[in-house]
């Protein structure tokens, strides 16, 4: 069938070369190890998945919490019902909006010339006295945040909507305050959905390049961003390290993907 | 819901809303800037008047289109082959189109450019390895709307009809079911059109024109067109959310993610 043939070709077969060549010798061709290990000692390189990680814990958390509160507000907050349409329209665009018109998007916004810089200044509070810059790590999660949690919202609705009205009153009427609503039915129920939407969350600011890259020119040492120079190549002479470095990405990501399912199977007992 | 609770929503509301439309509102202001000391469209004139961004932009168009082409072309049989004939194969094949929804662009095209790049398969230059790219980029959705549409409608009856009055395979995927998904895979086109049109990662490294890559270009010369440029993005990005949204009225469809980051 043509679909094997295409996918073998032009994903699996590039894939499993990804695989093969991290642990084959450049040069010879023998089976090594020496690109893994050396990727374990490299402190450049292990700084990068540590950059890349923290970036993506912290926006995966930003913007869970925040892409959450926003749902259950448009949901179950008693706003206007228009609110919820818009919200979840805005959201399926904002998440899609990535890349390089969100980085000028942001430059237009913050930097030092930008927007609301001069806004802020005018009111005496100007960020980059402070020592705030669009360019380094939290204004790149600032920007992250933006594709973040708007998908939080997408993600994280239809649980929101599995909350049944009667488990609410059912604790009413047992004589639960709100707190304990929260604390022992609601926040339980929902916990397993929200930790397997921040997994997303996080995959996908772990694999964002276009975004930083376009932002901070590739100056900030992301694993993407040393994937990408590497294969231009700018940087680290040997090219079985960018395999293994790749190769690294594929396992952070498959790991992220299996607790997701872990989690969905436990979230499934009860939103259905 | 206590009345402390909707202020809070409302409080998280505005706080969303100024997130979303604040850096919408700084571009575009930005882009109306580029005469001195009053606002006006120049920036916008000189983009579209500039020779790059139309041969960036409609290559940009090209690469999409022939995609979607590509797209459906591979996606509709197959997925029609596995509902009704090998459903065994199901599992497997939805893991792979999968696939590429969580393997990092930036890995898919270092793979890509280290597999391609040396002979037998010497074809790294060529635009069908973009269109391949863009192909297996978009097959997560692509795939999915297909078989969503496919859900919706009686696909062995439907075939067993066609056959008695003589259809032919052909005739049968093109003819019959094609136009009775048209409505579900339309939502997987202009899905497959907006990541196209907004991808930078594959165009930049397989060095092919393209309208992100020139946008990124653009970003280091000028000041007010890329503002424009953003703009005009967004305008697309907005149009085919749009365009999802209006085809999709009442099909029972979940939100819409794409993976352009």
């Amino acid at each position: 069938m043509p679909f094997f043939a295409f996918t073998f070709l032009f994903l699996l077969y590039p894939a499993s070369i990804l695989g093969v060549r991290s642990f084959q010798d450049t040069q010879t061709r023998a089976f090594t190890f020496k690109y893994v290990a050396q990727l374990l000692r490299e402190p450049y390189l292990l700084g990068a998945y540590w950059l890349s990680i923290k970036i993506s814990i912290i926006t995966a958390l930003g913007g869970g919490v925040f892409g959450f509160l926003l749902a259950f507000s448009a949901i179950r907050g008693g706003l206007p019902r228009f609110m919820r349409s818009s919200l979840m329209t805005f959201c399926g665009v904002a998440s899609n909006f990535a890349g390089v018109p969100l980085a000028f998007a942001f430059i237009a916004l913050l930097s030092p010339s930008g927007v609301l810089t001069g806004w802020l200044s005018s009111l005496g509070f100007n960020p980059y006295f402070y020592g705030f810059t669009l360019y380094t790590f939290w204004g790149l999660c600032i920007v992250y945040m933006y594709f973040q949690f708007p998908l939080m919202v997408l993600i994280i609705a239809p649980a929101i909507d599995g909350l049944k009205r009667e488990w609410v009153e059912a604790a009413e009427n047992l004589g639960a305050s709100s707190f304990q609503y929260w604390r022992y039915v609601a926040f339980p129920i929902l916990l397993p959905a929200m930790l397997g939407a921040m997994i997303l969350l996080f995959g996908n600011a772990f694999g964002a390049f276009a975004t930083a890259q376009a932002l901070t020119g590739g100056q900030i040492n992301l694993v993407t961003i040393v994937i990408g120079s590497q294969l231009r190549g700018d940087i680290l002479a040997d090219p079985g390290l960018g395999y293994a470095l790749a190769l690294g990405m594929v396992v952070v990501m498959a790991s992220a993907i299996v607790a997701r399912t872990i989690l969905q199977r436990r979230s499934e007992r009860w939103l259905r | 819901m206590r009345r402390g609770g909707r202020i809070w929503a409302w409080f998280w509301m505005v706080l969303g809303i100024l997130y979303f439309f604040l850096p919408l509102f700084a571009t575009f202001w930005f882009s109306l800037h580029a005469k001195k000391g009053v606002l006006s469209f120049l920036a916008y004139e000189n983009i579209l008047r500039s020779r790059a961004f139309v041969y960036n932009f409609s290559a940009s168009a090209l690469w999409a289109v022939l995609t979607i082409v590509v797209g459906v072309l591979i996606f509709v049989p197959t997925a029609y082959v596995i509902r009704l004939r090998v459903p065994q194969f199901r599992a497997p094949v939805e893991f792979i189109t999968l696939l590429p929804f969580v393997t990092p662009a930036i890995v898919y095209v270092f793979a890509l450019v280290r597999t391609f790049s040396r002979p037998p398969l010497l074809i790294v230059d060529t635009p069908e390895l973009l269109i391949a790219a863009y192909t297996i980029l978009c097959m997560p959705y692509m795939y999915s709307a297909v078989d969503t549409g496919l859900r919706a409608i009686d696909v062995r009856t439907l075939t067993e009809a066609a056959q008695s009055l003589g259809g032919g395979w052909g005739i049968i995927l093109f003819r019959v079911i094609l136009p009775n998904i048209r409505v579900a895979i339309l939502s997987g086109m202009f899905l497959s059109f907006a990541i196209v049109m907004g991808e930078m990662i594959l165009a930049q490294y397989l060095v092919k024109p393209a309208f992100a890559p020139y946008m990124a270009y653009l970003m280091q010369q000028k000041a007010y067109e890329p503002a424009a440029l953003a703009v005009i993005s967004f305008a697309l990005t907005w149009a085919s959310m749009g365009i999802i949204q209006f085809v999709g009225r009442g099909v029972p469809g979940q939100a819409q993610v794409a993976a352009g980051h």
